[in-house]
Protein backbone atom coordinates (compact mmCIF):
# COMPACT_ATOMS: atom_id res chain seq x y z
CA UNK A 1 0.00 0.00 0.00
CA UNK A 2 1.40 3.76 -0.87
CA UNK A 3 1.91 6.14 1.55
CA UNK A 4 -1.09 8.39 -0.03
CA UNK A 5 -3.11 5.47 0.11
CA UNK A 6 -2.82 5.00 3.47
CA UNK A 7 -3.70 8.71 4.40
CA UNK A 8 -6.45 8.34 2.20
CA UNK A 9 -8.09 5.22 4.32
CA UNK A 10 -7.09 6.88 7.49
CA UNK A 11 -9.05 10.16 6.71
CA UNK A 12 -11.81 7.93 5.58
CA UNK A 13 -11.70 6.37 8.75
CA UNK A 14 -11.57 9.46 11.03
CA UNK A 15 -14.17 10.64 9.03
CA UNK A 16 -16.90 7.99 9.05
CA UNK A 17 -15.08 7.03 12.71
CA UNK A 18 -16.60 10.31 13.80
CA UNK A 19 -19.49 10.65 12.73
CA UNK A 20 -20.22 7.05 14.50
CA UNK A 21 -18.20 8.58 17.63
CA UNK A 22 -21.40 11.07 17.87
CA UNK A 23 -23.87 8.38 17.40
CA UNK A 24 -22.16 6.80 20.26
CA UNK A 25 -22.35 9.61 22.40
CA UNK A 26 -26.33 9.67 21.82
CA UNK A 27 -26.40 6.54 23.42
CA UNK A 28 -24.24 7.39 26.12
CA UNK A 29 -26.32 10.26 27.55
CA UNK A 30 -29.84 8.07 27.46
CA UNK A 31 -27.41 5.39 28.94
CA UNK A 32 -26.74 7.77 31.61
CA UNK A 33 -29.73 9.17 32.28
CA UNK A 34 -32.17 6.36 32.16
CA UNK A 35 -29.71 2.66 32.43
CA UNK A 36 -31.74 2.11 28.78
CA UNK A 37 -30.40 2.13 25.08
CA UNK A 38 -32.38 3.79 23.06
CA UNK A 39 -32.54 1.99 20.24
CA UNK A 40 -34.16 4.68 18.04
CA UNK A 41 -30.60 7.08 18.15
CA UNK A 42 -29.73 5.91 14.41
CA UNK A 43 -33.26 6.96 13.21
CA UNK A 44 -32.73 10.71 14.94
CA UNK A 45 -29.57 10.77 12.79
CA UNK A 46 -32.27 9.77 9.65
CA UNK A 47 -34.56 12.27 10.45
CA UNK A 48 -31.98 15.24 10.90
CA UNK A 49 -30.87 14.44 7.61
CA UNK A 50 -34.38 14.07 6.29
CA UNK A 51 -36.11 17.64 7.50
CA UNK A 52 -32.68 19.45 6.68
CA UNK A 53 -33.42 18.36 3.09
CA UNK A 54 -37.16 19.14 2.85
CA UNK A 55 -36.14 22.32 4.65
CA UNK A 56 -33.51 23.45 2.37
CA UNK A 57 -35.68 24.75 -0.73
CA UNK A 58 -36.99 27.29 1.49
CA UNK A 59 -34.32 28.99 3.46
CA UNK A 60 -30.38 29.01 3.20
CA UNK A 61 -28.22 25.78 4.41
CA UNK A 62 -27.35 26.60 8.06
CA UNK A 63 -31.20 27.65 8.81
CA UNK A 64 -32.24 24.66 7.58
CA UNK A 65 -29.41 22.73 9.71
CA UNK A 66 -30.82 24.48 12.83
CA UNK A 67 -34.21 24.05 12.14
CA UNK A 68 -33.80 20.68 11.19
CA UNK A 69 -31.83 19.78 14.43
CA UNK A 70 -34.26 21.70 16.87
CA UNK A 71 -37.07 20.09 15.34
CA UNK A 72 -35.44 16.53 15.92
CA UNK A 73 -34.92 17.60 19.50
CA UNK A 74 -38.32 18.33 19.96
CA UNK A 75 -39.44 15.01 18.40
CA UNK A 76 -36.77 13.43 21.18
CA UNK A 77 -38.62 15.57 23.61
CA UNK A 78 -41.89 14.27 22.41
CA UNK A 79 -41.00 10.43 22.54
CA UNK A 80 -39.61 10.86 25.89
CA UNK A 81 -43.24 12.75 27.12
CA UNK A 82 -45.23 10.15 25.21
CA UNK A 83 -43.88 6.78 25.73
CA UNK A 84 -41.57 6.93 28.57
CA UNK A 85 -42.21 9.51 31.18
CA UNK A 86 -45.44 8.50 32.67
CA UNK A 87 -44.85 5.09 33.22
CA UNK A 88 -44.42 4.29 36.74
CA UNK A 89 -40.81 2.42 37.34
CA UNK A 90 -40.78 0.38 34.57
CA UNK A 91 -38.04 -2.65 33.67
CA UNK A 92 -35.08 -2.25 31.71
CA UNK A 93 -36.22 -4.54 29.20
CA UNK A 94 -39.46 -2.85 28.81
CA UNK A 95 -37.84 0.24 27.68
CA UNK A 96 -35.28 -1.05 25.59
CA UNK A 97 -38.30 -2.94 23.85
CA UNK A 98 -40.02 0.40 23.84
CA UNK A 99 -37.00 2.08 22.02
CA UNK A 100 -37.62 -0.69 19.24
CA UNK A 101 -40.92 0.25 18.74
CA UNK A 102 -40.08 3.64 18.41
CA UNK A 103 -37.34 3.26 15.93
CA UNK A 104 -39.41 0.94 13.85
CA UNK A 105 -42.32 3.81 13.97
CA UNK A 106 -39.73 6.42 13.17
CA UNK A 107 -38.50 4.46 10.21
CA UNK A 108 -41.71 3.71 8.89
CA UNK A 109 -43.30 6.92 8.59
CA UNK A 110 -40.07 8.50 7.11
CA UNK A 111 -40.90 5.88 4.63
CA UNK A 112 -44.13 7.26 4.33
CA UNK A 113 -43.18 10.70 4.14
CA UNK A 114 -40.14 10.72 1.82
CA UNK A 115 -40.68 7.53 -0.15
CA UNK A 116 -37.79 5.33 -0.87
CA UNK A 117 -35.58 7.83 -2.88
CA UNK A 118 -32.34 8.33 -1.75
CA UNK A 119 -31.66 12.01 -1.32
CA UNK A 120 -28.39 14.52 0.28
CA UNK A 121 -27.75 17.91 1.08
CA UNK A 122 -25.59 19.37 -1.05
CA UNK A 123 -21.83 20.04 -0.14
CA UNK A 124 -21.31 22.63 2.23
CA UNK A 125 -18.41 24.12 0.22
CA UNK A 126 -18.16 23.29 -3.23
CA UNK A 127 -19.00 19.97 -4.98
CA UNK A 128 -18.44 16.07 -5.32
CA UNK A 129 -15.21 16.49 -6.82
CA UNK A 130 -13.95 19.59 -4.92
CA UNK A 131 -10.83 18.41 -3.11
CA UNK A 132 -7.42 20.38 -1.49
CA UNK A 133 -4.44 18.70 -1.11
CA UNK A 134 -2.06 18.13 1.48
CA UNK A 135 1.23 16.85 0.32
CA UNK A 136 -0.24 14.22 -2.25
CA UNK A 137 -3.54 13.38 -0.46
CA UNK A 138 -6.58 14.88 -1.63
CA UNK A 139 -9.38 15.29 1.20
CA UNK A 140 -12.70 16.52 0.36
CA UNK A 141 -13.52 19.60 2.57
CA UNK A 142 -17.06 18.18 3.68
CA UNK A 143 -14.79 15.31 5.64
CA UNK A 144 -13.32 18.38 7.12
CA UNK A 145 -17.02 20.06 7.74
CA UNK A 146 -17.87 15.96 9.77
CA UNK A 147 -14.63 15.85 11.54
CA UNK A 148 -14.72 19.92 12.78
CA UNK A 149 -18.79 19.66 13.24
CA UNK A 150 -18.02 16.16 15.00
CA UNK A 151 -14.93 17.78 17.51
CA UNK A 152 -16.98 20.91 18.48
CA UNK A 153 -20.17 19.01 19.34
CA UNK A 154 -17.60 16.53 21.58
CA UNK A 155 -16.13 19.60 22.83
CA UNK A 156 -19.59 21.35 23.46
CA UNK A 157 -20.82 18.56 25.38
CA UNK A 158 -18.29 17.97 28.08
CA UNK A 159 -18.10 21.59 28.54
CA UNK A 160 -21.77 21.52 28.73
CA UNK A 161 -21.90 18.56 31.31
CA UNK A 162 -18.65 19.64 33.55
CA UNK A 163 -19.60 23.59 34.03
CA UNK A 164 -23.08 24.10 33.10
CA UNK A 165 -25.39 23.93 36.55
CA UNK A 166 -28.30 21.84 34.01
CA UNK A 167 -25.23 19.56 32.63
CA UNK A 168 -24.18 18.97 36.71
CA UNK A 169 -27.53 18.06 37.75
CA UNK A 170 -27.65 15.27 34.99
CA UNK A 171 -24.50 13.78 35.73
CA UNK A 172 -26.28 14.07 39.13
CA UNK A 173 -28.81 12.13 38.23
CA UNK A 174 -26.61 9.48 36.24
CA UNK A 175 -24.51 9.33 39.62
CA UNK A 176 -27.45 9.00 41.89
CA UNK A 177 -30.78 9.33 41.24
CA UNK A 178 -32.03 8.79 44.45
CA UNK A 179 -29.71 11.66 45.87
CA UNK A 180 -30.32 13.86 42.95
CA UNK A 181 -34.51 13.95 43.95
CA UNK A 182 -33.27 14.29 47.55
CA UNK A 183 -31.57 17.64 46.05
CA UNK A 184 -34.84 18.66 45.16
CA UNK A 185 -33.63 17.87 41.02
CA UNK A 186 -36.47 16.87 38.79
CA UNK A 187 -34.97 13.76 37.43
CA UNK A 188 -37.77 12.96 35.21
CA UNK A 189 -37.04 16.64 33.37
CA UNK A 190 -33.34 15.51 33.22
CA UNK A 191 -34.56 12.36 31.39
CA UNK A 192 -36.19 14.70 28.74
CA UNK A 193 -33.46 16.47 28.43
CA UNK A 194 -31.23 13.53 27.48
CA UNK A 195 -33.26 12.40 24.85
CA UNK A 196 -33.36 16.25 23.88
CA UNK A 197 -30.15 16.30 24.10
CA UNK A 198 -29.29 12.94 22.27
CA UNK A 199 -31.72 13.34 19.38
CA UNK A 200 -30.11 17.27 18.97
CA UNK A 201 -26.39 15.76 18.41
CA UNK A 202 -27.92 13.35 16.22
CA UNK A 203 -30.05 15.86 13.94
CA UNK A 204 -26.42 17.54 13.43
CA UNK A 205 -24.94 14.72 12.53
CA UNK A 206 -27.03 13.59 10.31
CA UNK A 207 -26.79 16.49 8.56
CA UNK A 208 -23.33 17.00 8.02
CA UNK A 209 -23.00 13.25 6.83
CA UNK A 210 -25.66 13.86 4.37
CA UNK A 211 -23.49 14.88 1.18
CA UNK A 212 -21.03 11.77 1.70
CA UNK A 213 -23.16 9.49 2.82
CA UNK A 214 -26.53 10.47 1.43
CA UNK A 215 -29.88 9.97 3.76
CA UNK A 216 -32.55 7.15 3.21
CA UNK A 217 -35.60 6.17 5.25
CA UNK A 218 -33.68 3.74 6.86
CA UNK A 219 -30.18 5.07 6.80
CA UNK A 220 -30.42 4.92 10.55
CA UNK A 221 -30.30 1.85 11.74
CA UNK A 222 -26.95 0.50 9.89
CA UNK A 223 -25.62 3.42 12.22
CA UNK A 224 -27.39 2.61 15.05
CA UNK A 225 -25.07 -0.76 15.14
CA UNK A 226 -22.49 0.82 13.97
CA UNK A 227 -22.63 3.56 17.03
CA UNK A 228 -24.08 0.70 19.30
CA UNK A 229 -21.02 -1.02 18.53
CA UNK A 230 -18.80 1.79 19.22
CA UNK A 231 -20.64 2.55 22.50
CA UNK A 232 -19.95 -0.98 23.70
CA UNK A 233 -16.02 -1.02 22.53
CA UNK A 234 -15.47 2.35 24.66
CA UNK A 235 -17.59 0.83 27.14
CA UNK A 236 -21.07 2.14 28.20
CA UNK A 237 -21.83 5.69 29.25
CA UNK A 238 -18.02 6.26 28.73
CA UNK A 239 -18.41 9.08 26.21
CA UNK A 240 -14.12 10.14 25.95
CA UNK A 241 -13.63 6.23 25.27
CA UNK A 242 -16.42 6.25 22.84
CA UNK A 243 -14.79 8.79 20.50
CA UNK A 244 -11.50 6.69 20.70
CA UNK A 245 -13.22 3.88 19.64
CA UNK A 246 -15.44 5.40 17.03
CA UNK A 247 -12.21 6.50 15.49
CA UNK A 248 -11.10 2.98 15.91
CA UNK A 249 -13.62 1.31 14.48
CA UNK A 250 -13.86 4.10 11.21
CA UNK A 251 -10.25 2.90 10.60
CA UNK A 252 -10.68 -0.39 10.73
CA UNK A 253 -13.11 -0.33 8.77
CA UNK A 254 -11.84 1.84 6.26
CA UNK A 255 -8.75 -0.28 5.59
CA UNK A 256 -11.05 -3.73 5.63
CA UNK A 257 -11.55 -2.26 2.49
CA UNK A 258 -8.25 -2.92 1.08
CA UNK A 259 -8.22 -6.60 2.36
CA UNK A 260 -11.74 -7.82 1.87
CA UNK A 261 -14.30 -6.85 -0.54
CA UNK A 262 -16.81 -4.00 0.00
CA UNK A 263 -19.60 -6.07 0.70
CA UNK A 264 -18.20 -7.28 3.81
CA UNK A 265 -17.73 -4.28 5.36
CA UNK A 266 -20.72 -3.68 7.73
CA UNK A 267 -20.19 -7.41 8.55
CA UNK A 268 -16.87 -6.43 10.00
CA UNK A 269 -18.32 -3.70 13.06
CA UNK A 270 -21.09 -6.89 14.06
CA UNK A 271 -18.19 -9.17 13.90
CA UNK A 272 -16.12 -6.78 16.50
CA UNK A 273 -19.29 -6.11 18.78
CA UNK A 274 -20.09 -9.96 19.24
CA UNK A 275 -16.28 -10.75 20.17
CA UNK A 276 -16.24 -7.82 22.39
CA UNK A 277 -19.73 -8.85 24.34
CA UNK A 278 -17.74 -12.69 24.34
CA UNK A 279 -14.68 -11.11 25.64
CA UNK A 280 -14.92 -8.01 27.09
CA UNK A 281 -18.17 -7.07 27.44
CA UNK A 282 -17.58 -3.62 29.39
CA UNK A 283 -15.30 -2.26 27.02
CA UNK A 284 -11.58 -1.63 25.94
CA UNK A 285 -11.38 1.21 28.54
CA UNK A 286 -14.30 0.32 30.69
CA UNK A 287 -13.56 -1.77 34.05
CA UNK A 288 -15.56 -4.96 35.04
CA UNK A 289 -16.12 -3.32 38.39
CA UNK A 290 -18.03 -0.77 37.07
CA UNK A 291 -19.82 -3.19 33.90
CA UNK A 292 -20.91 -5.16 37.53
CA UNK A 293 -22.92 -2.27 38.66
CA UNK A 294 -25.23 -1.86 35.40
CA UNK A 295 -28.81 -3.40 34.74
CA UNK A 296 -27.82 -5.93 32.08
CA UNK B 1 -43.43 21.60 62.58
CA UNK B 2 -44.10 18.54 61.13
CA UNK B 3 -46.91 16.19 62.07
CA UNK B 4 -47.72 12.68 60.85
CA UNK B 5 -51.54 11.67 61.96
CA UNK B 6 -52.59 7.15 61.66
CA UNK B 7 -50.04 6.91 58.57
CA UNK B 8 -49.91 3.76 57.00
CA UNK B 9 -47.01 2.96 54.70
CA UNK B 10 -45.24 0.52 52.73
CA UNK B 11 -43.69 -0.97 49.33
CA UNK B 12 -46.35 -2.56 47.34
CA UNK B 13 -48.82 -4.86 48.95
CA UNK B 14 -46.28 -4.67 52.41
CA UNK B 15 -47.81 -2.49 54.88
CA UNK B 16 -44.33 -1.64 56.82
CA UNK B 17 -45.96 1.40 59.17
CA UNK B 18 -49.20 1.20 60.72
CA UNK B 19 -51.07 3.62 62.55
CA UNK B 20 -48.21 5.78 62.95
CA UNK B 21 -48.85 8.97 64.81
CA UNK B 22 -46.16 11.70 65.65
CA UNK B 23 -44.93 15.58 65.53
CA UNK B 24 -42.02 17.32 65.67
CA UNK B 25 -41.87 21.16 66.69
CA UNK B 26 -39.60 23.69 65.94
CA UNK B 27 -36.40 23.83 67.73
CA UNK B 28 -36.27 20.19 68.84
CA UNK B 29 -34.08 17.89 68.18
CA UNK B 30 -36.75 14.59 68.06
CA UNK B 31 -34.73 10.96 67.78
CA UNK B 32 -36.57 7.85 66.69
CA UNK B 33 -35.10 4.56 67.82
CA UNK B 34 -35.63 0.73 66.56
CA UNK B 35 -34.18 -2.41 65.65
CA UNK B 36 -33.12 -3.33 61.77
CA UNK B 37 -36.33 -3.52 59.71
CA UNK B 38 -38.86 -1.40 62.14
CA UNK B 39 -39.74 1.06 59.79
CA UNK B 40 -38.13 3.99 60.69
CA UNK B 41 -36.29 4.37 57.08
CA UNK B 42 -39.78 3.65 55.48
CA UNK B 43 -40.96 6.35 57.66
CA UNK B 44 -38.62 8.96 56.31
CA UNK B 45 -39.05 8.38 52.80
CA UNK B 46 -42.69 8.49 52.97
CA UNK B 47 -42.65 11.94 54.40
CA UNK B 48 -39.72 13.31 51.93
CA UNK B 49 -42.12 11.64 49.32
CA UNK B 50 -40.22 8.85 47.82
CA UNK B 51 -42.71 6.57 49.08
CA UNK B 52 -46.73 7.36 48.28
CA UNK B 53 -48.35 6.62 52.25
CA UNK B 54 -51.21 4.20 52.15
CA UNK B 55 -53.23 5.85 54.66
CA UNK B 56 -53.23 8.97 57.39
CA UNK B 57 -51.92 12.43 56.79
CA UNK B 58 -48.76 13.80 56.94
CA UNK B 59 -48.75 17.70 57.15
CA UNK B 60 -45.55 20.23 57.36
CA UNK B 61 -45.35 23.54 58.25
CA UNK B 62 -49.15 22.82 58.47
CA UNK B 63 -49.44 22.06 54.58
CA UNK B 64 -50.60 18.08 53.67
CA UNK B 65 -47.66 17.09 51.66
CA UNK B 66 -49.57 13.78 50.31
CA UNK B 67 -50.08 14.69 46.85
CA UNK B 68 -46.55 16.66 46.82
CA UNK B 69 -43.23 15.31 44.96
CA UNK B 70 -39.57 15.42 46.36
CA UNK B 71 -38.64 18.28 44.65
CA UNK B 72 -41.68 20.56 46.68
CA UNK B 73 -41.39 18.90 49.68
CA UNK B 74 -37.59 19.68 49.40
CA UNK B 75 -38.01 23.30 48.41
CA UNK B 76 -40.69 24.20 51.29
CA UNK B 77 -38.04 23.56 53.68
CA UNK B 78 -37.82 19.60 54.44
CA UNK B 79 -34.65 17.67 53.47
CA UNK B 80 -33.25 13.88 54.01
CA UNK B 81 -29.39 12.92 54.48
CA UNK B 82 -30.07 9.41 53.58
CA UNK B 83 -28.77 6.51 55.02
CA UNK B 84 -25.50 5.49 53.43
CA UNK B 85 -24.90 8.79 52.75
CA UNK B 86 -25.75 8.40 48.82
CA UNK B 87 -23.20 11.11 47.99
CA UNK B 88 -22.38 11.76 44.08
CA UNK B 89 -19.34 9.46 44.07
CA UNK B 90 -17.78 10.65 40.70
CA UNK B 91 -18.28 14.23 41.19
CA UNK B 92 -16.66 17.02 43.49
CA UNK B 93 -16.91 17.65 46.87
CA UNK B 94 -17.87 21.07 46.04
CA UNK B 95 -19.75 19.85 42.84
CA UNK B 96 -21.96 17.48 45.70
CA UNK B 97 -22.56 20.91 47.51
CA UNK B 98 -23.70 22.50 44.58
CA UNK B 99 -26.46 20.68 43.53
CA UNK B 100 -27.76 20.36 47.26
CA UNK B 101 -28.34 24.49 46.44
CA UNK B 102 -30.25 23.18 43.58
CA UNK B 103 -33.82 24.67 45.49
CA UNK B 104 -31.70 27.82 46.53
CA UNK B 105 -30.36 28.76 43.49
CA UNK B 106 -33.81 28.36 41.98
CA UNK B 107 -35.66 31.01 45.09
CA UNK B 108 -33.03 32.95 45.80
CA UNK B 109 -30.26 33.01 43.03
CA UNK B 110 -26.45 32.30 42.64
CA UNK B 111 -25.28 34.51 45.02
CA UNK B 112 -27.42 32.89 47.93
CA UNK B 113 -25.43 29.75 47.20
CA UNK B 114 -22.03 30.87 47.22
CA UNK B 115 -23.17 32.39 50.75
CA UNK B 116 -24.11 29.08 51.77
CA UNK B 117 -21.37 27.11 50.02
CA UNK B 118 -19.32 28.90 52.13
CA UNK B 119 -21.18 28.48 55.47
CA UNK B 120 -21.05 24.70 55.19
CA UNK B 121 -17.44 25.43 54.92
CA UNK B 122 -17.25 27.07 58.06
CA UNK B 123 -19.30 23.86 59.33
CA UNK B 124 -17.21 21.41 57.89
CA UNK B 125 -13.79 22.90 57.48
CA UNK B 126 -12.59 19.37 56.34
CA UNK B 127 -14.92 19.71 53.23
CA UNK B 128 -13.20 23.09 52.16
CA UNK B 129 -10.00 20.77 52.19
CA UNK B 130 -10.93 18.30 49.81
CA UNK B 131 -13.09 19.97 47.80
CA UNK B 132 -11.44 19.77 45.03
CA UNK B 133 -11.36 15.79 45.81
CA UNK B 134 -14.06 13.38 43.95
CA UNK B 135 -16.62 12.36 47.08
CA UNK B 136 -16.25 8.82 46.59
CA UNK B 137 -13.04 9.12 47.40
CA UNK B 138 -13.55 10.58 50.35
CA UNK B 139 -13.63 8.67 53.96
CA UNK B 140 -16.94 7.56 55.52
CA UNK B 141 -17.02 10.19 58.13
CA UNK B 142 -16.12 12.92 55.51
CA UNK B 143 -18.83 11.47 53.46
CA UNK B 144 -21.37 11.72 56.21
CA UNK B 145 -20.41 15.33 56.46
CA UNK B 146 -21.01 15.88 52.81
CA UNK B 147 -24.17 14.44 52.79
CA UNK B 148 -25.14 16.86 55.92
CA UNK B 149 -23.74 19.66 54.09
CA UNK B 150 -25.40 18.65 50.84
CA UNK B 151 -28.76 18.43 52.62
CA UNK B 152 -28.23 21.74 54.78
CA UNK B 153 -27.40 23.84 51.14
CA UNK B 154 -30.88 24.15 50.51
CA UNK B 155 -31.34 25.65 54.25
CA UNK B 156 -33.63 23.57 55.18
CA UNK B 157 -36.44 23.84 58.13
CA UNK B 158 -36.05 20.80 59.13
CA UNK B 159 -33.38 18.10 58.63
CA UNK B 160 -33.90 14.27 58.72
CA UNK B 161 -30.81 12.02 59.60
CA UNK B 162 -31.17 8.31 58.73
CA UNK B 163 -28.30 6.63 60.83
CA UNK B 164 -26.02 8.60 60.33
CA UNK B 165 -23.10 7.17 62.92
CA UNK B 166 -23.30 3.58 60.37
CA UNK B 167 -19.69 2.41 60.39
CA UNK B 168 -18.36 5.50 61.73
CA UNK B 169 -15.39 5.22 64.21
CA UNK B 170 -16.48 6.50 67.79
CA UNK B 171 -14.53 9.48 67.63
CA UNK B 172 -16.54 10.92 64.02
CA UNK B 173 -19.61 9.55 65.57
CA UNK B 174 -18.74 12.13 68.67
CA UNK B 175 -18.02 15.00 65.82
CA UNK B 176 -20.92 14.09 63.97
CA UNK B 177 -23.32 14.60 66.92
CA UNK B 178 -21.75 17.66 68.21
CA UNK B 179 -22.95 18.78 64.55
CA UNK B 180 -26.49 17.82 64.82
CA UNK B 181 -26.56 20.00 68.56
CA UNK B 182 -24.80 22.82 66.57
CA UNK B 183 -27.60 22.70 63.94
CA UNK B 184 -30.28 23.01 66.58
CA UNK B 185 -28.32 26.03 68.12
CA UNK B 186 -28.43 27.86 64.76
CA UNK B 187 -32.46 27.48 64.88
CA UNK B 188 -32.63 23.93 62.64
CA UNK B 189 -34.99 21.48 63.39
CA UNK B 190 -34.01 17.67 63.81
CA UNK B 191 -35.30 14.16 63.20
CA UNK B 192 -32.64 12.08 63.78
CA UNK B 193 -33.43 8.10 62.91
CA UNK B 194 -30.37 5.81 64.96
CA UNK B 195 -29.58 2.12 66.10
CA UNK B 196 -27.21 3.85 68.34
CA UNK B 197 -30.10 4.79 70.77
CA UNK B 198 -27.77 5.90 73.94
CA UNK B 199 -26.12 8.70 72.08
CA UNK B 200 -29.49 9.37 69.60
CA UNK B 201 -31.32 9.93 73.16
CA UNK B 202 -28.28 11.58 74.77
CA UNK B 203 -28.54 14.76 72.81
CA UNK B 204 -32.29 14.40 71.84
CA UNK B 205 -35.43 16.35 73.59
CA UNK B 206 -37.67 13.56 72.74
CA UNK B 207 -37.81 10.43 71.81
CA UNK B 208 -40.05 7.60 69.99
CA UNK B 209 -39.43 3.76 69.68
CA UNK B 210 -40.40 2.10 66.74
CA UNK B 211 -41.15 -2.15 66.92
CA UNK B 212 -42.56 -3.62 63.77
CA UNK B 213 -43.93 -0.37 62.23
CA UNK B 214 -45.62 0.88 65.35
CA UNK B 215 -44.59 3.48 68.14
CA UNK B 216 -44.63 1.30 71.24
CA UNK B 217 -42.94 4.07 73.57
CA UNK B 218 -42.47 7.95 73.63
CA UNK B 219 -41.53 11.19 76.12
CA UNK B 220 -38.70 12.81 76.89
CA UNK B 221 -35.32 11.74 76.21
CA UNK B 222 -34.35 11.37 80.06
CA UNK B 223 -37.55 9.06 80.61
CA UNK B 224 -36.86 7.16 77.65
CA UNK B 225 -33.42 6.38 79.04
CA UNK B 226 -34.52 5.71 82.21
CA UNK B 227 -37.66 3.24 81.07
CA UNK B 228 -36.48 0.10 81.79
CA UNK B 229 -37.78 -1.64 78.26
CA UNK B 230 -36.21 0.48 76.75
CA UNK B 231 -32.75 -0.12 78.38
CA UNK B 232 -33.63 -4.09 77.98
CA UNK B 233 -34.08 -3.73 74.64
CA UNK B 234 -31.93 -0.64 73.20
CA UNK B 235 -29.52 0.47 75.67
CA UNK B 236 -28.05 -3.12 76.54
CA UNK B 237 -28.25 -2.95 80.22
CA UNK B 238 -30.10 -5.72 82.16
CA UNK B 239 -31.57 -5.30 84.94
CA UNK B 240 -29.41 -6.71 87.61
CA UNK B 241 -31.98 -6.15 90.74
CA UNK B 242 -33.99 -8.51 88.38
CA UNK B 243 -32.40 -11.43 88.44
CA UNK B 244 -31.32 -11.00 92.23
Amino acid sequence: MSLDLFFQYLFAGITYGAIYAVVAIGFNIIYNATGIINFAQGEFVMLGGMISISLLPFMPLWCAIAAATALTMLIGAAIEMLFIRWLQSPSVLRLIIITIGISILLRESALHIWGESIRSLPYFYGNEITTFSVGSVHISPQVVWVIAASGVMMGGLSLFFKSTPIGREMRACAANRTAALLCGINARNMVTLSFMLSAGIGALAGCVMSPITYTQYDSGTSLAIKGFTVAILGGLGNSMAAVAAGILLGIIEAFSVSVVPLAFQDAISIAILLIILFVKPHGLFGSSEAARLKDF
Amino acid sequence: MLKIRNLDAGYGKLRVLKNISLHVDAGEIVAMIGANGAGKTTLLHTVIGLIKPMQGEISFLGRSCARTSVGQIVASGCVLVPEGRQVFAPMSVEENLLLGGHVLQKTQGRVAVLKELEHQYELFPILRERRRQLAGTLSGGEQQMLAMGRALMSKPRLVMMDEPSTGLAPLIVRDIFQIILRLRAEGNTVLLIEQNAKAALGIADRGYVLEVGKVIVQGPSADLLANSDVQRAYLGREKIDEVA
